[in-house]
């Protein structure tokens, strides 16, 4: 991962998203969204529980079509009905999700690779080698220190932090010119919690793009380049780091939440 | 303490252990109750004769299982591509074109299963309900609910290769369906297609979020198990030389029982081809084998029952194991932690 000499390809936006609407069933999630990552950009993406943050990366992921809008990725405009995860995995676009991107009956080794699994000629995969490479990640960039999981163990009989923690080292693995992380810290002790921001800034320092997710104000204040606050599907504000300090982004997301309540209630 | 974890670990890994114990214990049952038959060669050839059919299309469906699918359309197949091989042999005198035409009826049948569960999301066990009727119907109205004998074919060389006797003795079938269950094991275990299925079985979000195509994988799948239970309706045609509108009507409780004992988890996510493979030949054996041991006919379902009940359990309790591997990572996990302390 992060050889920060190689020459990234020129465009001015990793992703941008025009006017996208989604609504499920009859639930407007996202609303007139426009959100976009400059190359080498980290955007911190943030809002209450429920303001559809999930619901904006999955759109970019592929996961599912947004209902209506425009998706560009390194500024080429992609057909919506032909967009899927894979094709964002072709796009270099990596992704650790908030929950269900792990499949509890299957081995460790296997969630590591599925969907991008080392295979030979006939589409047969070499379990060796990615038991192998699963290892390594596991031990070298993730630091499981080996408290009688492997990669052959059951992902049903790992903790929280653990999950979070393949999650992560997928993500470093498969080196990525944009990295999505959705709250990829909740379950994390402190020391783990530092090592993902030092990963986010080695995003950063190898020329490469981040959208994260978290609750944690001082973790994305201290990470992100610009901060994109999220409120019930809309997009109520868009701020450079330089020009708000941490108290004063915490101070305007608890007005803004309380301000929202306010005008409700009269 | 270390050993001991091991051992046990080894005896959870290799796959399908307690149903090949049921078998072996099944196997010395029958020995001990009725020597004359069961010490001779005989009656495993007559299993190995018998079994085949039903095993093919049991191995497909350990696969559709495994996506937390069902198919109950099944035995409608085995008629159809019956009817297909011998009315393309009477018709046309061609063993191999009949032979085609038949596995192609069968990819007909479990391609449009999978688009009605896959494309229209109608739940599995209605579609293939519904398929059943429909294709067991079409088979009776099309042979008009007769019986063809196809007697010649036993001359040409299908036969001898599919269901003739390897040195006069081993039926061919056996040989067959034992290559097709190491290729379909390979194929849930090795290959990605296994992989997608058992992902999709076990959480179809998850499937979904790391880039598997569940539509296609799906569909794919119904038509993989299309093809193999025609494969089975060829083998049973061939074998009696002989087809009957009703063939295979017998086949849906067998099979779906030997997916079941072999410890496959209608939960889905998981499938054993190892366990199916021996689950199947418990069943094929268990009437012959109630029979020769002299307790009469009447007990025959009594003691199948009894017997898959036992499998069943037995393998519940071994996959239990996996709560007691929780248990040692965490008491590893806690003695690590006093080890680093001091
Ligand atoms: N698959 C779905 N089907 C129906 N509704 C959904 C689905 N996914 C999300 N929603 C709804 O869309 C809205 C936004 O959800 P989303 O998960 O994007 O929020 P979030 O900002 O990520 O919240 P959190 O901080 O709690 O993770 C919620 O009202 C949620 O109930
Ligand atoms: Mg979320």
């Amino acid at each position: 991962m992060g050889e920060s000499n190689t020459v990234r390809e020129k465009y001015v936006y990793s992703v941008r998203m025009v006017n996208v609407d989604k609504y499920f069933g009859n639930v407007q999630a996202l609303s007139k969204v426009n959100f976009e990552v400059r190359n080498n950009e980290i955007v911190g993406l943030i809002g209450d529980n429920g303001a559809g943050k999930s619901t904006l990366i999955k759109t970019i992921t592929g996961v599912f079509p947004p209902t209506s809008g425009e998706l560009y990725i390194r500024d080429e405009q992609i057909t919506l009905s032909h967009y899927s995860v894979k094709q964002a995995h072709n796009w270099k676009i990596e992704t650790v999700y908030q929950d269900k991107s792990l499949a509890d009956k299957q081995d460790l080794w296997r969630n590591f690779f599925v969907g991008r699994q080392i295979t030979g000629p006939l589409g047969f995969i070499k379990v060796k080698e990615e038991k192998r490479i699963a290892n390594d990640v596991l031990l070298n960039m993730i630091g499981f220190r080996g408290a009688g999981i492997s990669v052959d163990s059951k992902v049903a009989v790992l903790s929280g932090g653990e999950r979070q923690g393949v999650c992560i080292g997928r993500a470093m693995h498969f080196d990525a010119d944009l990295i999505i992380l959705d709250e990829p810290t909740v379950a994390l002790s402190l020391k783990e919690v530092r090592k993902v921001l030092n990963f986010v800034h080695k995003i950063k320092d190898s020329g490469r793009s981040c959208i994260y997710i978290s609750h944690n104000m001082a973790d994305v204040h201290e990470i992100a380049d610009r901060f994109v606050v999220l409120d019930r599907g809309t997009i109520v504000g868009n701020i450079k780091k330089e020009d708000i300090s941490l108290k004063d982004l915490s101070t305007f997301l608890l007005d803004y939440a309380h301000g929202l309540k306010e005008t409700k209630n009269s | 303490m270390r050993v001991y974890e091991e051992k046990r670990s080894l005896l959870v890994r290799i796959e399908g252990l307690p149903i090949i114990g049921v078998y072996c214990l099944l196997i010395l049952v029958f020995i001990f109750t009725s020597p004359r038959v069961f010490t001779g060669y005989r009656i495993y050839m007559s299993f190995l004769q018998t079994v085949p059919p039903q095993l093919v299309i049991a191995l497909g469906l350990t696969l559709v299982i495994t996506a937390g699918e069902i198919d109950l359309s099944f035995p409608a197949v085995v008629a159809f591509s019956g009817f297909l091989f011998s009315y393309v042999y009477r018709t046309f005198g061609t063993p191999w074109f009949a032979f085609a035409a038949a596995l192609a009826g069968g990819a007909l049948i479990g391609y449009a299963n999978g688009i009605l569960i896959a494309r229209l999301g109608v739940p599995s066990i209605m579609a293939t309900l519904a398929a059943q009727f429909f294709w067991n119907g079409l088979t009776t109205l099309l042979s008009q609910g007769l019986s063809w004998n196809i007697v010649t074919i036993r001359g040409q060389l299908i036969h001898s290769l599919f269901v003739g006797r390897i040195g006069g003795v081993v039926p061919a079938q056996a040989v067959w369906t034992l290559g097709i269950a190491v290729l379909v094991w390979f194929i849930l275990n090795r290959h990605q297609f296994g992989e997608s299925i058992m992902f999709i079985g076990d959480n179809v979000q998850v499937a979904q979020v790391v880039g598997i195509n569940v539509v296609k994988t799906k569909i794919s799948l119904f038509t993989f198990h299309g093809v193999l239970s025609a494969l089975g309706g060829v083998l049973l045609t061939l074998e009696m030389a002989n087809f009957w509108s009703t063939q295979g009507s017998g086949f849906l409780l067998p099979v779906m029982a030997a997916v079941f004992i072999g410890g496959t988890s209608i939960a889905g996510g998981y499938g054993t081809i190892v366990g199916t493979f021996f689950g199947m030949y418990i069943i094929g054996s268990l009437e012959a084998g109630v029979v020769a041991s002299g307790i009469g006919g009447y007990w025959v379902r009594l003691v199948s029952g009894l017997v898959m009940a036992f499998s069943i359990i037995l393998n519940i309790s071994f996959k239990n194991k996996s709560i007691g591997e929780k248990w040692n990572k965490m008491l590893r996990s806690q003695a690590e932690k006093k080890r680093n302390k001091a």
